[in-house]
């Protein structure tokens, strides 16, 4: 035994150990519980019942209570497990509790009443994954058009930002024009105009665009990101002017030389850009709640933030709904992380 | 001409859907050339640049000017045209207090209530945020097993909506929730913790920092690695002690991104929303109303909808804001300049 802790102790170039590595360790392996912890638990909730949810202390794993359908009762019966006053050990279904008493029967003698002090039985469990929270959203609520409002969002939001950013980006760094300086200027100092100081007259704009309760009025403001610009046009300051001088002489067209030449080039950056404006538009949540109020019309994350601040919050629903607005994100991170945090600790910008 | 892609040989599923888009954009060139004989290729610059800037113009500039025309209007209408001009009034409205230390002597008391608990907000989470990314960072950067791996535990939440994150942690800290479960088995009853003004607070604050701290993490990270080494080799071999390494050599490299990490995580902090707004909806009461949920309140969602009055707070909160992000622009200027950041 001491061996193994030895190895598992044993520091690089034979040094001791210094305080900082077990604050180093402390700090790790609690962050990893603090961070993943509280997801964890939330996707275990999901496949609970109600029922279950309802509990305290909760159960880790999903349990429900075996029922049993008895001659004589209409609704299914609890399941029990008894220990009788002879001592002897019995499965029997409840039919009421009074007090501390419970009446019970045997499901196979449905005739006769045993009577058994509550503390004498425990509940039969078994493991059980409530799936129904993921399959009854698409029926109850209008699931499926929430999640096809926020791909739609999503995905039409991503193209045209990737198309307009980059042909802004390419203006801006392979010709020569006046006011280029101040074009980009201007881009730049969008970062200080954020939504919340923008949103009340952006949405009388929109109001008289007659986009207010439509998708088209959720993706167009968001579209032109002065990120994207930024990110596009320093790639794009890398591409060697010579290709494009080459491409002139061959009597390319200035759009041909943007389509051809610079848009395949600059494909990394605008692979991180597409990620970064997935994650952002699929996670956006203040702007569709202010121009989205017909409920056909919600997106995922506006449908799940009203639907949770209903007075009866129907949290085995949510829970699993939350889940499935998770699961995107999710996979972005597992697959793409690593362009997304180049990405950050390139430009400092999010 | 063929397709300029560099290394692609045959043809996959990339190329067969690309089909399309390759004969639309065959067809807009043939006009697109007409344009360029008219317009030359400076012109071709403005076209390129056209879609961007029309949108950016309509969707953000616009409203940016259009909102001081609305702060000084009164009315509940929507449209400007429709509204009228009241001067300074909504301002006058907003800063009518007796006594600005007390919100409740205020005309409009929930305003300063937001803005003394953004206020709070600001400080503590501002404070704790840096701290925890630091020292995160400085961890993240010692010789560690798998690194890779904890830095993603740590920016894990960053990807997650916001929307997400408050209900992850509203079905924690509820009755039945994972925190009373783990209180439970050191003998606590369950208590209600978003019921309570000064938890709820607490709450607001460690929620968003457990949700962006990976990204400051991440940045710190990337500029603790451009330290370069040799610096603490010489100054172990001077013999110089750890803790003084860190003062004398980390902190003082370090203070550029830290800088502008710091205006970063107050911008962000000023706007604090949507998160809070799932978790808490402001409340209990209004002790985690800040200002963005009270213009968007004042603006969009109370009874008596007061566009003139959010206009009014939202320009105050911008001027906060336009004066962060100067620093911000100016400290990662510098910090270029001085070629920490590579």
């Amino acid at each position: 035994m001491s061996r193994v802790a030895e190895f598992l102790l044993r520091r690089k170039g034979g040094k001791g150990w210094h305080w900082t590595d077990i604050v180093t360790w402390v700090w790790l392996v609690g962050g990893l519980f603090i961070m993943f912890g509280p997801a964890v638990w939330l996707v275990g909730s999901s496949f609970k019942s109600p029922a279950a949810l309802a509990e305290f202390p909760p159960s880790i794993l999903p349990y429900v209570t075996q029922k049993a359908t008895v001659e004589g009762y209409d609704k299914p019966l609890d399941l029990y497990d008894v220990t009788l006053p002879d001592g002897s050990k019995a499965t029997l279904a409840e039919v009421r509790r009074i007090g501390i008493i419970s009446q019970m029967v045997d499901p196979q003698k449905p005739g006769e009443i045993i009577k058994v002090n509550i503390a004498e039985r425990t509940p039969v469990r078994q493991m059980s994954f409530a799936t129904g929270n993921y399959t009854e959203p698409f029926t109850q609520f209008d699931f499926v058009r929430y999640l096809w409002n926020s791909v739609f969002v999503t995905v039409t939001a991503t193209l045209i930002t990737l198309v307009v950013n980059s042909m802004a980006a390419f203006a801006l760094s392979k010709y020569e024009f006046r006011g280029r300086t101040f074009a980009m200027l201007l881009i730049l100092a969008t970062l200080m105009v954020p939504l919340s100081v923008i949103m009340v007259p952006l949405y009388s704009i929109i109001s008289a665009l007659g986009l207010f309760n439509n998708l088209w009025g959720v993706i167009l403001p968001t579209v032109a990101t002065p990120t994207g610009v930024f990110i596009l046009r320093q790639y794009m300051l890398t591409i060697p002017d010579e290709l494009i001088d080459a491409a002139r002489m061959d009597k390319a067209s200035e759009w041909q030389i943007y389509w051809r030449i610079i848009l395949p080039l600059t494909a990394p950056a605008l692979a991180v850009l597409a990620i970064f404006s997935v994650v952002w538009r699929w996670n956006d949540f203040l702007w569709p709640l202010i121009v989205l109020s017909r409920k056909e019309l919600y997106t995922l994350q506006v449908g799940l933030s009203i639907y949770s601040g209903e007075l009866n919050v129907q949290w085995h629903f949510i829970l699993a709904m939350t889940v499935v607005t998770m699961i995107p994100v999710v996979l972005v991170f597992i697959f793409l992380q690593r362009f997304i945090t180049t990405g950050i600790a390139g430009t400092g910008l999010k | 001409m063929k397709a300029d892609v560099p290394g692609k040989t045959g043809l996959g599923i990339g190329e067969v859907a690309l089909v399309p888009v390759r004969l639309a954009m065959g067809l807009i060139d043939a006009p697109l050339r007409w344009l360029q004989r008219v317009a030359g290729i400076s012109g071709m610059a403005a076209f390129f640049l056209m879609p961007n800037m029309l949108i950016f113009g309509i969707f953000i500039l616009l409203p940016f000017f259009i909102n001081f025309a609305y702060s000084m209007t009164g009315s509940t209408a929507l449209f400007l045209s429709d509204r009228t001009f009241v001067g300074s009034e909504q301002y006058a409205r907003l800063f009518d207090c007796r006594n600005y230390l007390d919100p409740n002597t205020c005309a409009e008391d929930t305003f300063w209530t937001a803005v003394a608990n953004t206020g709070w907000f600001v400080i503590i989470q501002v404070t704790l945020m840096i701290v925890v990314s630091l020292v995160t960072a400085l961890i993240l950067n010692r010789e560690l097993a798998a690194r890779s791996f904890w830095r993603a535990v740590f920016f894990f939440p960053v990807l997650l909506s916001p929307v997400v994150v408050g209900l992850i942690w509203k079905w924690i800290l509820q009755r039945q929730g994972l925190l009373n479960f783990s209180l439970y088995g050191f003998g606590f009853e369950p208590y209600t913790w978003l019921n309570d003004r000064n938890w709820a607070f607490a709450a607001t604050v460690g929620v968003s920092i457990w949700a962006h701290m990976g990204f400051y993490t991440l940045i710190l990270l990337a500029g603790l690695q451009a330290i370069p080494k040799d610096l603490y080799e010489a100054a172990e071999m001077d013999g110089t002690r750890p803790a003084r390494a860190f003062w004398r050599i980390t902190m003082p490299l370090l203070a550029p991104n830290l800088l502008v990490v710091v205006v970063l995580v107050l911008i962000k902090a000023v706007q604090i929303f949507d998160e809070v707004y799932v978790l808490t909806g402001g409340g209990p009461g209004t002790s985690t109303l800040y200002l963005t949920q009270y213009i968007y309140e004042t603006g969009f969602a109370a009874q008596l909808r007061n566009p003139g009055l959010a206009a009014a707070a939202s320009i105050l909160m911008g001027v906060v804001l336009v004066v962060l992000t100067l620093l911000q622009l100016g400290l990662s200027r510098s910090s270029e300049k001085k070629g920490a950041r590579k």
